[in-house]
């Protein structure tokens, strides 16, 4: 008889780890969600919301794909874990005995015990339930003459974009001055500051949630900003101020639980046959620059990854390679590979670049002795994710990197390319004579 | 602005709606004299027809298009029964009834329609342009700043198989069913261009000028909606502007001219087997016994199938051809363009997709070999094919049914490729070609996909774009028309169009980039192993 995996959550952790174990061994495999019968892209649901796609479009595999990978899907419930016993009990009722337990439960929205929160209208924007709940609340500009999303983060921003679609009008509560600024550095917020006004979002920045209230009728009617006392009427409020795991179900399990589930690098938690990955993992250490707990689509994936190793008797520590992310902010795309952080440490020295009119925008980081290259973000102008990672791991300088900057371009073909600009200011600013080389598809692939 | 735009919209519709109507207006009445021409010009040998023709629509007026075509037809079948009865062959008249009846119907024309032809353009397809127009250019500034502009593309029934998009493909099909079954219907259409057609090639329009003007008016219209909202896409705005050039230069105004010239109008860019008549015995010989231009075009044509075409596929992919110069990927990428997303993605699609249109390249090459063999040895069949046989037969299943009715009048519902993806047979040979040898592959950018299901979305070929980048594998389909629409529309700048050395181009991945090292690695050999 195989043994018995058994996954909670079947968001892009758990569906990872499942399709993996599935290539590398026979073991029995089911996995459990009580949000959707089929694993979906939790990133698309705001073009659903916008109209692009439907929500089947946001499901990368068919249907039939579950079955004829012997995968086994249970919509339900876990109500608690017994370790002890290996065994889940559903709010359904009923129970599942496993052998092996892969917690990929996700996050939830944080809420910060703002008097009104639970009200009907207050929703955040991460479950297939929240974007039902924003379609039933704010499907027009009639229904919904005005929302308030308070939290200037990622999901923050797609919110408004979201709102803005149905023409509805949105006021963008931010507790930090500048978007986004404790990632990004000033002129990269700034420049998405301008970018959101242009969209026509009320933008309101270093302020705070004090209370939502009540209509009268167990529906949000308005909320007041903690600064000014102001009051503004709205019918829908998007709680976007982050998000955290989801794992109050787990907490009186003996399951180590802290903000997350504790993990050491084989992704393993104080029992031996349970596993805990993805946004809800943390652990115990921080690897490298990075946070204990990584809430990010690619992190979910790459420890899926590595624990369908371990489970398939392959022991294999959780060692991520350089750090990137991406996202889009309304018009903007954002790439970012290796560190660039909000402010630069001590020995570390920032190119920036900046085009004239567009929003377009490269800032690097680099080590201001050794000028060993760190990390680019990239605004408007997209990169090849390989040549950076090459490039970090041979740990090259900023001046190389820079005069082989259109090795990494990656924007569609007859786009203007500004590594000539580019390389020119840093000529300017660093008093050196470099010159950018020609791409070339030899140093791309080798 | 949103006034403009619906003010516009009205504007259009009654273009659409007078076009429409002018099938139903006008007298026809031919001329005695008129008819004797004809008569004359075809040397018909039935006598029985003749005098059928004389007695019941010499001079005759008909107040409809219709009874003029009934009478046409009745008079002709009337006339070839009685010589089928009598086995007299060869006088039974073999011409397509609604074709008999166009060509005395194009000669026929008398009263509102044929008095009016400058002032009816202006009404049809004048107010239609503008119209059109006006509904088009305000979204420069409604669509907001330039970036991919989506929104609503599912909420609206024009884009979302609502009613609207039932109601344009019932117009289309129809459209399409008259054109290639019915000329004689809308021969009122042919009198509205006759100016313009004798301006370019000093005669007057045919139902196939009709189509051929009508094809490059739309391309104009909805290609200025294509650079609105592609605007900040420079390879989107080149390929739209590329397309343009190529029907209206080559596929329209250059076998115009040749034509007025005395030459045999040939549309250079054109090629075999999409061009699946090139072989045929009537066109070799109308080539052959029209000089030095006519041998040219002959050498030019095979050697753009033999030779051109798969060394420009090996170099761009088949991108140079289906979305930057033929005709039917220029209608596809400017009128088709919002119905992109309507290509089936499932995998038993795929299957359909690849019997399909390599059976129809079968058919094609079959003809072809069947055709020419008869043309050569005198034959009248070959392996048992009869040479007519199964070339009306591919001229009416495919040439006119897939490529047309279906083909065209099938977007608003099964999306702007159906005919490119299912049914061309040039499209499946260079797909061939391009899966097997060329440099053109979409990249994937190492494991930056987020899964979101974009690029799949807007895919028009139907390919599951998605689930190659998410497994961080470049994209290399036989059936890729290189729109760029994918990358387009991508939020995390994972998708890359490009020519690039044919090594490493297909790169089957197991873990992806921004893992661990070491187990990307080890992962990558494993997977090498097994496969």
């Amino acid at each position: 008889m195989e043994e018995h995996i058994v996954i909670i959550g079947n968001g892009i952790s758990g569906v990872t780890a499942a399709r993996h174990i599935r290539k590398l061994s026979d073991k029995r495999i089911t996995i459990i969600s009580s949000e959707t019968d089929y694993f979906f892209s939790r990133t698309a649901l705001m073009y659903v919301y916008m109209g692009h796609m439907k929500f089947e479009h946001t499901q990368p595999y068919e249907n039939w794909f579950w079955k004829k990978n012997r995968i086994e899907l249970k919509k339900a419930f876990v109500e608690r874990i017994e370790p002890d016993k290996n065994l889940l009990h559903f709010a359904e009722g009923g129970s599942l005995q496993y052998d092996k337990l892969i917690l990929a439960t996700g996050s939830k929205p944080n809420k910060f015990g703002w008097p009104g929160q639970d009200l009907d209208g207050v929703m955040g924007m991460y479950s297939k339930q929240n974007l039902d709940a924003l379609e039933k609340y704010a499907p027009d500009n009639k229904t919904c003459k005005r929302a308030v999303i308070v939290g200037g983060g990622l999901i923050g921003i797609e919110m408004a974009e979201m709102l803005r679609s149905r023409d509805i009008p949105v006021t963008f509560l931010v507790r930090e001055d500048s978007f986004w600024n404790g990632v990004l550095p000033n002129e990269e917020s700034q420049m998405i500051n301008e970018h959101i006004k242009e969209h026509h979002i009320d933008l309101r920045l270093g302020v705070n949630l004090q209370e939502i209230k009540d209509n009268g009728k167990g529906r949000v009617k308005s909320i007041i900003i903690k600064e000014t006392g102001e009051e503004l009427a709205c019918d829908v409020v998007g709680l976007t101020a982050g998000v955290s795991p989801n794992i109050d179900f787990i907490k009186t399990s003996g399951i180590e639980t802290g903000r997350g589930i504790k993990v050491d690098r084989f992704l393993n938690t104080n029992y031996d046959n349970v596993f805990a990955i993805g946004d809800c993992a943390e652990q115990h250490e921080a690897i490298g620059n990075r946070r204990p707990i990584e809430a990010v689509w690619y992190t979910g994936r790459m420890m899926g990854e590595t624990l369908a190793r371990t489970i398939c008797g392959t022991p294999t520590a959780y060692q991520p390679g350089h750090w990137f992310n991406s996202a889009k902010f309304l018009d903007i795309e954002y790439q970012t590979y290796g560190w660039v952080w909000a402010e630069p440490k001590e020995d570390e020295a920032r190119f920036f670049w900046k085009h004239p009119k567009k929003h377009l925008l490269v800032h690097l980081n680099f080590d201001k002795a050794s000028r060993e290259f760190i990390g680019i973000n990239t605004f408007g102008i997209r990169m090849r994710h390989e040549m950076f990672d090459k490039w970090l791991t041979e740990k090259q300088s900023v001046d190389y990197v820079l005069t082989h900057l259109k090795d990494a371009n990656f924007d569609p073909e007859f786009y203007k390319q500004h590594e000539a600009a580019i390389l020119e200011k840093f000529n300017q600013e660093q008093g050196t004579q470099l010159k950018a080389a020609q791409k070339s598809w030899k140093r791309i692939f080798a | 602005m949103k006034f403009i735009k619906y003010f516009g919209l009205l504007v259009f519709l009654c273009g659409l709606g007078i076009f429409t109507s002018l099938i139903f207006l006008g007298d026809f009445q031919l001329k005695k004299e008129a008819l004797d021409t004809i008569i004359e010009e075809r040397a018909f040998k039935s006598e029985l027809l003749k005098k059928q023709l004389h007695s019941k629509i010499a001079d005759q007026k008909f107040g409809s298009v219709f009874e003029f075509s009934n009478t046409v037809i009745a008079a002709l079948e009337s006339a070839n029964n009685i010589h089928k009865e009598r086995q007299e062959w060869d006088k039974v008249v073999w011409d397509k009834p609604h074709t008999f009846s166009y060509n005395l119907a194009k000669k026929a024309g008398i009263g509102f329609v044929k008095d009016n032809k400058v002032i009816l353009w202006w009404l049809t397809f004048g107010l239609g342009i503008l119209g059109a127009l006006l509904f088009i250019l305000p979204n420069y500034i409604l669509l907001g700043k330039p970036g991919i502009k989506n929104d609503h593309i599912y909420h609206q029934a024009s884009t979302n198989r609502g009613w609207i998009a039932w109601l344009v493909l019932a117009y289309l099909v129809t459209f399409y069913l008259l054109l290639y079954f019915n000329p004689d219907y809308v021969v009122n259409w042919t009198y509205i261009l006759d100016p313009i057609s004798n301006a370019l090639n000093g005669g007057d329009a045919s139902q196939w000028f009709v189509y051929g003007f009508l094809y490059c008016v739309i391309m104009i219209v909805m290609a200025t909606r294509m650079y609105i909202k592609y605007r900040h896409n420079q390879y989107q705005i080149l390929r739209t502007t590329s397309v343009l050039f190529f029907q209206i230069v080559f596929a329209f105004l250059i076998p115009e001219i040749m034509s007025s010239l005395n030459m045999p109008g040939y549309d250079f860019k054109n090629a075999f087997p999409l061009d699946y008549d090139f072989f045929f015995e009537w066109n070799i010989d109308k080539l052959k016994s029209s000089g030095a231009i006519g041998i040219f075009i002959l050498v030019w044509g095979t050697i753009l199938t033999l030779v051109i075409v798969p060394l420009m596929v090996y170099f761009f992919g088949k991108r140079w051809y289906c979305s930057w110069v033929c005709g039917c990927g220029g209608l596809a990428e400017t009128l088709g363009d919002p119905y992109r997303q309507h290509s089936n993605k499932s995998l038993l699609a795929w299957r359909v997709e690849r019997w399909l249109i390599h059976s129809v390249l079968v058919f094609s090459i079959v003809m072809t070999i069947v055709t020419l063999y008869c043309y050569f040895t005198g034959a009248s069949s070959f392996i048992g094919i009869k040479s007519q046989w199964i070339k009306d037969t591919y001229s009416f299943l495919i040439g006119a049914w897939f490529a047309g009715v279906i083909g065209t009048g099938f977007y608003p519902i099964f999306g702007n490729r159906v005919w490119c993806r299912f049914g061309c047979p040039l499209a499946a040979y260079l797909g061939l070609v391009q899966r097997f040898k060329s440099r053109f592959r979409i990249t994937t950018n190492g494991g930056q996909c987020i899964s979101c299901g974009n690029c799949s979305t807007y895919c028009e070929q139907g390919i599951d774009v998605r689930a190659y980048a998410q497994k961080g594998e470049n994209i290399v389909r036989a059936s890729c028309v290189g729109c760029g629409v994918c990358s387009a529309v991508c939020p995390r700048g994972v998708l890359k169009l490009e020519n690039g050395p044919e090594e490493g181009r297909i790169n089957p991945t197991e873990v992806l980039l921004g893992n661990d090292v070491d187990l990307i690695e080890m992962a990558n050999q494993n997977s090498k192993h097994a496969s």
